[in-house]
C-alpha cells in the first residue's frame, strides 16, 4: 500500500494555495503510508534561473558556508536557502552543470534530490503531517505538485527510498505497487549509461521514463512503452516542467480517483483524499482506467 | 428520520447506534451526513432498516449487510457491498473496483458505472448496474446475476461456475470457459423483475446472456492452458 496524491492547477489564482491543498490531501493518506512523505511541487518560472533541491544527513556542517563556497566555485552568485535536512539553491541555468559537479566535489555526502528549472522536492522519513511541518509544504506555492505517503515494501525506510523520485530535468515519479522486473530493467538502463542510485524498484520506473523522454519520447509516448516494458503493479502519477500524466498497469489493482473541475485536476488513491477540494461536490470524478495515459499540460 | 453526522461523532458510534437497531425497532430510517469517502460506513447491519448516505463513501460501504437498505447518495469505493448476506444497497453514483465481492444475496443497484472485478466469486448477489462494468468482471463468480445496462470490460466471467450474465451493451471479451448463451423465457421473467426491483427501464429481449461453457470444473491436464 501507499498514497498518492496530486493536483495540477488550471486556476492561477489558486496557486498561492497549492501547497496547503497538497498537504491536506497528503495528511488524509497517512494510513496507507505512515512510514514516510514527499512532495514535489512546480515554481514559478524565472527566465534562465534554474533550481537544485538537495538533501544531507548532516545539514549543519554540509550547508555552513556552502553559499558562498558554491558562488566562487562557478564564479556566478547563487543562492541557498536551507530547510531541515534540504536545501534549495536559486543559481542560473546556464550554470547548473558546473554547479553539479562542484558539489560532487566539495559535498560529496549530500545528494541532489531534483534538478530543473522550477521543480523542488522534499521527502524524509515519518508520518506525512510531520515531513510537511519540518518542510513549512503548506506555504509552497506552484502550478502544480505530487506528493506521496511511503508504505515500504521493495526497499528500505530510508530518505532515499521515500518518493517522489527524479532523475531527470524537472521531471519526477511516485509509485504504488511494486515492479518485479526492476533488478534486469536496473542493467539495461545501466548499459544504456543510466544510472540509478537506490535498490528502490520506483527509482528505476522513474530512470525509465528519463530515458525514454531522452531519447526523444514524449511523456505520453514514454508513459506508453512503460506499458510494455514494466512488469508489475503500479499507479504511477509523473511529473514534467508544464505537465501531470497518470497511468496505471493493465490489472489496475492499486485504486485510484481523478477529479476535475474547470479550476483543476486533482488526483487521489482514494477519494477521502480530495474531499476538502474546492468544488469538489460538482467535480467530474471517475476512476482512471487501466493501461491508459492520461495527461495534462499547461 | 434519525441524522448521524459522522464527521463529528465518527464511526464507531455511528455503528453502536445501527448495531444496536433490532427486527422490531421503530427507528427505521437513518441519515448519515458527512461521510467524506470514509471507509467502512454501515458494515455489518443485521435489521429492517434504510440507511442514506448523504455523500461518497469509500472502502467496504454496507459490507456483510443482512436486510438492511443502504443508499448512497454519491459514488461508492472499493469493495462496496462485500460479502453481503441479504438487504439491497443503492449507489446513485459510480462503484469502485470489487463491487459485491463473495456477497451471498440481496440486490446492489448502480445507477452509475462499476469498475473492474465486479462481483468477483460473488456467491448469490443480484447485481444490477445501469452504465458499463470494468475489466474481469464475475471472476470465479459462483452464483447470482450481474445486469449490465450498459457495455462489459475485458474478460467477463473468467473461470466462473454457475452465475449469470446479462449484458445489453458490448462484451470487450471474455474470460476462459465463459460463453454466450440463449435467452429462454426464464431468463425473460428474471430479468423483467430484477430490472423493477431496481427501478431501472431497460427492455429484457435486448440482454445477452451469458455464463460457464462448464469445461474448467474439473481439472484436466488437456486443459492446463485454459486456467
Amino acid at each position: 500500500m501507499c498514497g498518492i496524491v496530486g493536483l495540477f492547477l488550471k486556476d492561477k489564482s489558486l496557486e498561492p494555495r497549492l501547497g496547503e491543498m497538497l498537504t491536506d490531501m497528503l495528511i488524509t493518506m497517512t494510513d496507507r503510508g505512515p512510514d514516510s512523505a514527499g512532495i514535489a511541487v512546480y515554481t514559478d518560472e524565472k527566465a534562465g534561473m534554474a533550481k537544485l533541491t538537495l538533501q544531507a544527513a548532516d545539514p549543519e556542517t554540509a550547508y555552513d558556508g556552502l553559499q558562498d563556497a558554491l558562488s566562487d566555485a562557478i564564479g556566478e552568485a547563487v543562492s541557498v536557502r536551507v530547510v531541515d535536512t534540504h536545501a534549495v539553491i536559486d543559481l542560473s541555468e546556464a550554470k547548473l552543470r558546473k554547479a553539479r559537479a562542484a558539489l560532487k566535489e566539495m559535498r560529496p555526502d549530500v545528494r541532489v534530490m531534483s534538478a530543473g528549472e522550477i521543480i523542488e522536492i522534499y521527502k524524509e522519513v515519518g508520518l506525512p503531517g510531520d515531513v510537511a511541518k519540518r518542510f513549512d509544504i503548506p506555504k509552497l506555492e506552484g502550478s502544480h505538485g505530487i506528493g506521496h505517503t511511503r508504505m515500504a515494501t521493495e526497499s528500505a525506510v530510508t530518505t532515499l527510498g521515500a518518493h517522489p523520485f527524479s532523475t531527470g530535468m524537472d521531471q519526477c515519479l511516485v509509485h504504488n505497487g511494486s515492479l518485479s522486473n526492476h533488478n534486469s530493467l536496473r542493467r539495461k538502463l545501466a548499459r544504456e549509461g543510466v544510472t540509478v542510485e537506490t535498490e528502490n524498484d520506483t527509482e528505476v520506473a522513474a530512470a525509465y521514463l528519463t530515458w525514454k523522454m531522452q531519447e526523444g519520447s514524449t511523456l505520453g509516448e514514454a508513459l506508453e512503452s512503460g506499458l510494455d516494458d514494466l512488469d508489475g503493479f503500479y499507479t504511477f502519477v509523473v511529473g514534467t516542467k508544464d505537465g501531470f500524466g497518470v497511468v496505471r498497469d493493465p490489472i489496475a489493482c492499486k485504486p485510484a480517483v481523478m477529479a476535475e473541475t474547470d479550476q483543476y485536476v486533482a488526483f487521489g488513491s482514494e477519494y477521502r483524499a480530495l474531499v476538502s477540494l474546492p468544488g469538489i461536490e460538482d467535480a467530474k470524478v471517475w476512476e482512471p482506467e487501466p493501461a491508459t495515459v492520461y495527461f495534462w499540460n499547461h | 428520520m434519525q441524522t448521524f453526522d459522522l464527521g463529528e461523532k465518527g464511526l464507531r458510534a455511528m455503528h453502536e447506534a445501527l448495531h444496536a437497531q433490532s427486527q422490531q425497532t421503530n427507528e427505521t430510517a437513518w441519515e448519515i451526513v458527512n461521510p467524506k469517502g470514509s471507509h467502512a460506513i454501515a458494515v455489518g447491519l443485521d435489521a429492517p432498516i434504510e440507511v442514506t448516505v448523504r455523500g461518497s463513501t469509500g472502502y467496504y460501504c454496507g459490507g456483510m449487510n443482512k436486510q438492511a437498505t443502504i443508499n448512497v447518495d454519491g459514488s461508492a469505493g472499493p469493495g462496496t457491498g462485500e460479502n453481503m448476506m441479504s438487504g439491497k444497497i443503492v449507489i446513485e453514483g459510480d462503484a469502485s473496483q470489487y463491487l459485491g465481492a463473495t456477497a451471498h444475496g440481496g440486490l446492489i443497484v448502480v445507477k452509475g458505472n462499476a469498475s473492474s472485478r465486479c462481483g468477483i466469486s460473488m456467491k448469490g448477489v443480484n447485481i444490477v448496474v445501469q452504465g458499463n462494468i470494468g475489466h474481469m468482471s464475475g471472476f470465479m463468480a459462483q452464483s447470482g446475476n450481474v445486469v449490465v445496462c450498459g457495455d462489459a470490460g475485458d474478460a467477463l466471467g473468467d473461470s466462473c461456475y454457475e452465475a449469470r450474465f446479462f449484458v445489453r451493451g458490448e462484451v470487450k471479451s471474455l474470460g476462459a470457459d465463459c460463453e454466450k448463451k440463449e435467452m429462454r423465457p426464464e431468463h425473460i421473467a428474471f430479468l423483467t423483475e430484477i430490472l423493477a426491483e431496481a427501478g431501472i427501464d431497460a427492455k429484457p429481449e435486448e440482454f445477452t446472456r451469458y455464463g460457464s461453457a462448464r469445461n474448467l470444473y474439473n481439472f484436466d491436464v488437456d486443459n492446463a492452458g485454459a486456467y
